[in-house]
């Protein structure tokens, strides 16, 4: 393991000005005798692009799931827009998680619905804990458009190709219109076009939403395209900090194998 | 080595049964709280019914030909062919019916709900649910286990009805019985006490068959191999299950016959 002396940090993002949406302090995760967390700290600032790369297997994964509560970290402290998430009750965290869309890695459509159905779900339960109920039409619609998919809406996930897949999935990620997106492994499995379309899409739903966004990826293409700032996650820790270009005119041999062809 | 290996397997399997009461238990803790899910749980419903509506009327209608022409035979012998519709009916009724039922909706229902849940493990859908602000288990688990435990002794009573036809049809062509006459005999020679123990057995069995097929798909491991897993334990686990069931019920039925 490195140690913080050898951690290339580049502040890019001035800390002081922006508020932080997410804060990550310390956090620990091991299953069985697998520590794949070994301390991970992170910060992401308000309307930021942050990309964590990391191998397969690395913790990435592990480290957005503990993000939304999906995985309960071993120690350690998540505070999501000023929330700690260890300190919330289910009902509390339900809220917060309105606030936060989720882009899995294999989409996660729902098989047995409709794409509608897949849109509709988290609105109309979001909804039904609010005690509002409106007409979900306009922004299945809306959302949709968003990522050219309007006429896909009465078709069923399986007659989706696996571009559109992940179009759909962002179109569900962005119904509520979240404050941050979590994108975990947003291009994987796709051909280099329909990744390069995923990532404008991303690109487009920053500008058009102003959300957060932490991508989780190892696609050094992806993270070229869309950071602002990356965090290169080994060992369980953020070993090596800063902007794409910073990471790339490293020396550092353990940072140097993420972008060698 | 073999001593540890069989070790290791009693182990297992005690921890799975550990393991499934949890399950069975987290089942009541959570699912007579609201919000309930009556959406989902009709469509459940509806799945399971028309999912095994077809099979079980086949299986009983075939049980009840065979069971009426192995039969017959021998009751000639001594005499006793006229007995044939109180035995064929307390036969079905009381035992056949219900389990015949049952193994063939564990086949069908409890894999099917095994590789549904086990592929939605894997592919992350169970997780984007829980993003969503839904309680997968109350969603997933509690509306098919509830579905299950409703419509089994609904497809038990329309599987009797279709085995006893098949046995009067036997009867009507090869003893010249009529429909009326076997029927009546049929309903003469049935008591409450053969109707309530079945009924009830028939919930226990519906609750056996989503309880496994839900526990082995909700835990699905291993990717796509442990899909297929999962629905192929879940059938084997609920077969076992329902004999189980099928005893304790028969044992407990007898006491009360006794007193």
């Amino acid at each position: 393991m490195m140690s913080n002396e050898k951690k290339i940090v580049t502040e890019t993002v001035p800390g002081q000005a922006l508020k932080e949406v997410i804060h990550i302090e310390g956090l620990y995760k091991s299953f069985g005798d697998n520590h794949v967390l070994n301390g991970f700290n992170m910060k992401l600032y308000e309307g930021e692009n942050l990309v964590v790369m990391g191998k397969s297997g690395s913790g990435k994964s592990v480290m957005i799931k503990c993000l939304v509560g999906l995985v309960k970290p071993d120690a350690g402290k998540i505070i999501v827009m000023g929330q700690d998430i260890g300190g919330l009750n289910q009902e509390a965290l339900d809220i917060l998680r309105a606030d936060i869309g989720f882009l899995f890695q294999g989409s996660a459509l729902y098989d047995s619905m409709t794409v509608r159905e897949n849109l509709e779900f988290p609105m109309r339960r979001h909804q039904k804990k609010m005690g509002v109920v409106t007409d979900t039409t306009p922004f299945v619609l809306e959302a949709l458009k968003s990522v050219g998919l309007e006429h896909t809406m009465d078709l069923m996930p399986e007659e989706l190709s696996g571009g559109m897949k992940r179009r759909v999935a962002l179109a569900r990620a962005i119904i509520l219109r979240p404050k941050i997106i979590l994108y975990d492994e947003p291009t994987s499995g796709l051909d280099p076009i329909t990744s390069k379309e995923i990532i404008e899409l991303m690109r487009n739903i920053q500008k058009e939403y102003g959300t957060s966004s932490l991508i989780i990826t190892h696609d050094v293409d992806c993270a070229r395209v869309i950071s602002e700032r990356m965090i290169l996650l080994v060992d369980g820790i953020n070993y090596a900090e800063g902007t794409f270009q910073d990471l790339t005119n490293s020396s550092d041999p353990k940072v140097q194998a993420f972008f060698k062809k | 080595m073999r001593t540890s290996q069989a070790t290791l397997r009693i182990r297992k399997f005690f921890m799975e049964i550990g393991e499934l009461s949890y399950f069975a238990g987290r089942f009541f803790k959570v699912g007579f709280r609201p919000p309930y899910e009556f959406k989902e749980f009709l469509r459940q419903c509806y799945n399971m019914g028309n999912r095994s509506l077809v099979l079980v009327l086949v299986t009983g209608f075939i049980i009840g030909l065979v069971l009426t022409l192995q039969s017959r035979p021998t009751l000639i012998e001594f005499g006793a062919v006229s007995w044939m519709p109180n035995m064929v009916g307390i036969s079905i009724v009381r035992e056949l019916g219900p389990v015949i039922t049952a193994l063939v909706c564990a086949g069908r229902i409890a894999s099917g709900i095994g590789a549904e849940l086990g592929s939605m493990r894997v592919t992350e859908q169970i997780d984007a649910m829980e993003v969503s602000g839904t309680n997968p288990f109350k969603f997933l688990v509690v509306t098919r286990i509830m579905a299950t435990t409703l419509m089994l002794p609904l497809l038990v009573i329309l599987g009797d009805a279709v085995a006893l036809y098949g046995s009067a049809l036997v009867e009507n062509f090869k003893g010249n019985v009529s429909f009326q006459l076997y029927f009546n005999t049929v309903f003469s020679a049935l008591s409450y006490g053969d109707l309530i123990p079945a009924t009830i057995k028939s919930f226990f069995f519906g609750f056996a068959i989503g309880l496994v097929g839900c526990y082995k798909g909700y835990y699905s491991k291993k990717g796509t191999a442990g899909v297929g897993m999962a629905a192929n334990t879940a059938v084997v686990f609920t077969s076992m299950l329902l004999f189980v069931i099928d005893f304790i019920a028969v044992f407990i039925s007898d006491i009360f016959y006794e007193l």
